[in-house]
């Protein structure tokens, strides 16, 4: 993975850029899947790979645009990234360590979670139970986004009955 | 693309079972991974998948734009509107419980609604994005004189 | 576990979050800049579900013979960010696209040195 995101900063053809992306998307989705996250994985697989390469190569061929330019002064914002990732890195070194029951994430809202949610919906994915009735404003929100943002490109390429 | 042999017949044979699929994940999600949005999403890959291979005017034949505007909106509305419902039966916005005499089956009744409204939202959203993207493309490469 | 295995992930997710800044920052082709916030975005799901992970647990759907499980709420939400994610970034090519037709270019210099210059 870091190998395809390495390539997908330096090379500069916008297209391999995009069919690198697809494949980092996959790559992403098997992590996920190791990680026990197999709807996270599912969704990526489909949305990353699938629908985002569609898209950005349907803009891809919009824009024409295939080669980006040189950089002209890679070196600074190379340097405040580098510094930022160090900084974060140092704090990473106060989080709980991998897989660690006693995290605070898993001792608060998840147990609940996972111990009465096939009682009080009787589904047994808690994901789903999670996603559609504990956090269903959070769903209904979100919907309501992917809604918006659809009308947004809807407004923005809707091709006028008339030419300009 | 349309020309290949190959392509046409695996595609034609592919997209039912990549709906069938959706629908699997879309009502399975009880059991198994999967849920409204990654149903939509693989039910809108079907169709662009089929656009893709037989042309854009195939694809609009098989969903018509028209449709996946509908889609968007009514599933954004059926979601709210299982909220409403839960109001107009005594009990909170987005309130499962009241939704059918047994608890347990009011809560198994909104999550299956709120997850078709999630498909057709998700999947008209999809649809729509990939036509408004390719449509435009096309008037382009037509007025190029290809 | 040492250190360096036990925080693994997590340098992980920031290799990927400081690549996405880097290109976000240091690209001035807009279809750059939306793919690494593309990456960028993909390091904050790893940011979310890598913690929720037990090592010997499986999938958080309830089954007899399991009592471990990974934590069910960050793949809730990461799943929702997915679905926006793609969203936002349609919304953004929309807009990348109108302004290759306003302006004949998506790179970004160009387009300032347009905007100075006055030019159409």
């Amino acid at each position: 993975m870091a190998v395809t995101v390495l390539a997908m900063v330096l090379q500069r053809n916008l297209f391999s850029v995009v069919v690198l992306f697809s494949i980092y998307s996959f790559l992403m989705a098997t992590v996920l899947v190791a990680l026990d996250a197999v709807d996270v994985a599912m969704t990526e697989a489909a949305v990353g790979a699938g629908v985002s390469t569609v898209l950005l190569l349907g803009a891809l061929h919009l824009t024409g645009g295939t080669e980006a330019k040189r950089l002209e002064r890679p070196l600074v914002p190379l340097a405040l990234a580098v510094a930022v990732g160090a900084v974060l890195a140092y704090g990473s070194l106060g989080l709980p360590s991998f897989s660690d029951p006693l995290a605070p994430i898993h001792t608060h809202v998840a147990p609940r979670y996972l111990g009465a949610s096939v009682e009080e919906t009787g589904v047994p994915n808690v994901v789903s139970a999670v996603l559609a009735s504990y956090r269903g404003y959070d769903t209904l929100g979100e919907t309501i986004v992917v809604f918006t943002a659809g009308a947004g490109v809807i407004a923005l390429l809707r091709r006028r009955r008339k030419g300009r | 693309m349309k020309d290949d042999i190959i392509l046409r017949v695996v595609a034609k044979l592919l997209t039912p079972f990549m709906l069938l699929f959706a629908l699997y994940v879309q009502f399975h999600a009880d059991f198994g991974p999967g849920g409204g949005f990654q149903a939509g999403v693989i039910a809108a890959a079907a169709v662009v998948f089929y656009a893709l291979v037989f042309g854009l005017r195939a694809g609009l034949r098989l969903v018509p734009e028209a449709v996946a505007e509908r889609m968007l909106a009514a599933g954004a509305l059926l979601y709210a509107g299982v909220g409403l419902a839960g109001i107009a039966l005594g009990g909170n916005y987005l309130d499962y419980f009241v939704l059918d005499a047994d608890a347990v089956h009011g809560q198994h009744r909104g999550i299956f609604w709120v997850e078709v409204g999630v498909l057709f939202t998700v999947s008209g959203v999809m649809l729509k994005l990939f036509y408004m993207f390719a449509g435009r493309g096309g008037t382009r490469d037509e007025r190029g004189g290809e | 576990m040492s250190a360096v295995a036990a925080h693994f992930s997590y340098w992980v997710t920031l290799f990927l979050m400081i690549a996405g800044l880097y290109i976000l920052i240091a690209r001035g082709n807009l279809m750059k800049k939306l793919i690494g916030l593309g990456v960028f975005q993909t390091s904050v799901y790893l940011l979310y579900i890598a913690p929720g992970k037990l090592v010997g647990g499986t999938a958080p759907i309830v089954a007899a013979g399991f009592t471990t499980y990974s934590n069910p709420l960050p793949h809730v939400l990461i799943l929702t960010a997915i679905v926006v994610g793609v969203a936002t970034l349609a919304l953004g090519l929309a807009i990348t696209v109108r302004i290759r037709e306003a302006y004949g270019t998506i790179e970004e210099d160009e387009i300032l040195e347009r905007d100075r210059t006055g030019e159409r």
